[in-house]
């Protein structure tokens, strides 16, 4: 049943590419395609944490603000290290161990009150969110942050091959080792089996408390990454990233096929549903829609995709 | 009886604030054997099978499996000292396979470059050779369970008992909601399990199908133990009284 979505949602996805090879000229060009490319791997990493929590039967409103926290930390990080050492290598490693370390820690933290205090996910996540946005801008005063290494966006913006952006290679990397980590480990095998069956999980003495926090910590690793993504590509830390990132990851992971009711999901559906995002909001750029109609669409398309998979739901269940 | 006491129940009661739910309760189950626990609702079967369980711990008395005391410790540490319990809703997960099922939570875990992985190979080995020695016929171990049948889903659960060494295994109307044949099946599974040296608790309250695999039956009203017989001297009138009351 999983291979037969996972065939929809790609196909679903070339007709989306098609659409707009037609309706958006320009679109389906080296240029376009490229920008398809460079704009993805913050939406691909943030799609994959959400997947991660969803299919263990939470859910993760907090992964934007996390992103845009993390973001203009390293920022900041990068920029002292910077101004201090004049090195590159040592600005760029010390922004991405804080940034991810940050990330990590966050993350753990809703882990933490999710599973000693029992409050629900999507209050844990949405408190956490306010709070990441508040302190970015406590720390930013609401400027973006300037005077990071020039070479940053150089090599934030390099385009492997000619069409594999540097960026968007670390993102395939860490999402392949996601991947790994959910289909192969002992991990991944309990991220399935607590959003199946959360009891059995527990009289199985899967250490479900445990796993709640590395799952959500998974998912502040990811946006951490994330966040360290949209600094190279920009060299620059804005506040205002990952504002509303949050829409496009859940609705990528449910467009991907990964069930809200959890249990159900997959990484090479995450990507596909990341892919269609990219593909919307690019293809609406090119289509020169005013920018504000992007997230109307996003919403929308949310919303049709779950109902799209309750009509899968009901019917598995007749079968 | 004179072969090995597999669990002892001795002296047991459990209150409830005020509420005495049981009353000095004392069976034991031998090696091999399967006993019927039977009562109406509210006679106290669910209440003495929690604290076999350790999921609750009597206010007074003890448990013992093989000689070593179990009652003051938890679900999991009983489970592991060899006493698990299926209950009806049977805490499967569905979207998993059978084999996910077996060994969750005891995974057979491989070591590549440092790092931990599931032993997916020796896992699936493992799940058909239990399959085949209990001659359970499933679609495959890589079957989901949500695609199984209820009688199917009743042998996973049973299946997985038995590869985990249980000594005891309790039953919690295991033969509700299925069908004739494989209601019959399960049946025959539990009758297997006596050929492994199990030992059983059954609690049905479809009195053909106790009377069927049971050795021996242990009668509870209102909280205290009223009668233990062989199954083979009682017969289905007679319990029916016990139980509601009415034997004389």
């Amino acid at each position: 049943m999983r291979k037969f979505s996972n065939t929809w949602i790609f196909a679903t996805l070339a007709v989306f590419v098609v659409f707009f090879s037609v309706a958006a000229p320009g679109f389906f060009s080296s240029i376009g395609l490229r920008s398809v490319a460079l704009f993805a791997s913050e939406p691909l990493l943030l799609a994959v944490a959400e997947t991660f929590v969803i299919i263990s039967g939470g859910i993760d409103l907090s992964v934007g603000a996390v992103l845009g926290f993390t973001g203009v930390v390293g920022a900041l990080v990068m920029r002292s290290v910077w101004t201090s050492s004049q090195s590159l290598g040592l600005s760029i490693a010390a922004a991405t161990l804080v940034a991810v370390g940050i990330g990590t820690a966050l993350g753990a933290v809703s882990g933490i009150i999710i599973a000693k205090l029992r409050v629900p996910p999507f209050v844990v996540t949405l408190g956490m969110l306010g709070i990441c946005r508040g302190m970015t801008f406590v720390l930013t005063s609401g400027q973006a942050i300037i005077g990071l290494p020039e070479t940053l966006g150089v090599i934030g913006n390099f385009t492997l091959l000619g069409f594999l952006p540097v960026t968007t290679l670390v993102a395939i990397l860490i999402i392949g080792a996601a991947s790994i980590c959910l289909s192969r480990t002992p991990m991944g095998r309990y991220v399935y089996a607590m959003g199946g069956n959360r009891q059995a999980a527990v009289r199985a003495g899967v250490p479900v408390a445990r796993y709640t926090i590395s799952i959500y910590a998974t998912s502040g690793f990811l946006a951490g990454w994330a966040g360290l993504m949209i600094l190279a590509r920009f060299a620059t830390g804005s506040p205002l990233s990952g504002q509303n990132s949050e829409l496009n990851a859940i609705a990528a992971a449910v467009i991907g096929g990964t069930s809200l009711s959890g249990g159900i999901g997959s990484i090479g559906g995450a990507i596909a549903g990341a892919l269609i995002i990219v593909v919307l909001l690019v293809g609406l750029v090119i289509m020169n829609v005013q920018p504000y109609w992007q997230m109307a669409a996003v919403g929308g398309i949310l919303i049709l995709a779950v109902f799209f998979d309750n009509l899968r739901f009901g019917r598995s269940l007749g079968e | 009886m004179d072969r090995e006491v597999i669990l002892r129940v001795e002296n047991v009661s459990k209150n409830f604030g005020g509420v005495q739910a049981v009353q000095r309760v004392s069976f034991d189950v031998h090696k091999g054997e399967v006993v019927g626990l039977l009562g109406d609702n509210g006679a106290g079967k669910s209440t003495v099978i929690k604290m076999i369980a350790g999921v609750l711990r009597p206010t007074q008395g003890s448990i013992s499996l093989m000689g070593e005391r179990v009652d003051s410790t938890s679900p999991r540490e009983v489970r592991e000292r060899g006493i698990e319990t299926i209950y009806q809703d049977l805490a499967l997960a569905d979207n998993l396979g059978i084999t996910a099922n077996i060994f969750l939570g005891r995974e057979y875990r491989k070591k590549i470059l440092g790092m931990t992985f599931l032993d997916e190979r020796r896992m699936r080995e493992q799940t058909e050779q239990i399959l085949a020695r209990l001659k359970i016929t499933l679609p495959s171990p890589r079957a989901q369970v949500r695609d199984l049948s209820g009688g199917q889903r009743q042998s996973v659960a049973i299946g997985r008992a038995v590869f985990w060494r249980a000594k005891l295994v309790i039953l919690d109307e295991p033969t509700a909601a299925l069908g004739v044949k494989e209601r019959a099946n399960v049946l025959e599974l539990i009758k297997s399990l006596k050929t492994q040296d199990v030992a059983v608790i059954l609690i049905s309250h479809n009195l053909t199908d106790v009377f069927e695999v049971t050795d021996r039956l242990v009668v509870m009203r209102r909280g205290e133990i009223i009668r233990e017989l062989n199954t083979r001297e009682s017969t289905e009138h007679q319990i029916v009284h016990l139980m509601i009351g009415s034997e004389n």
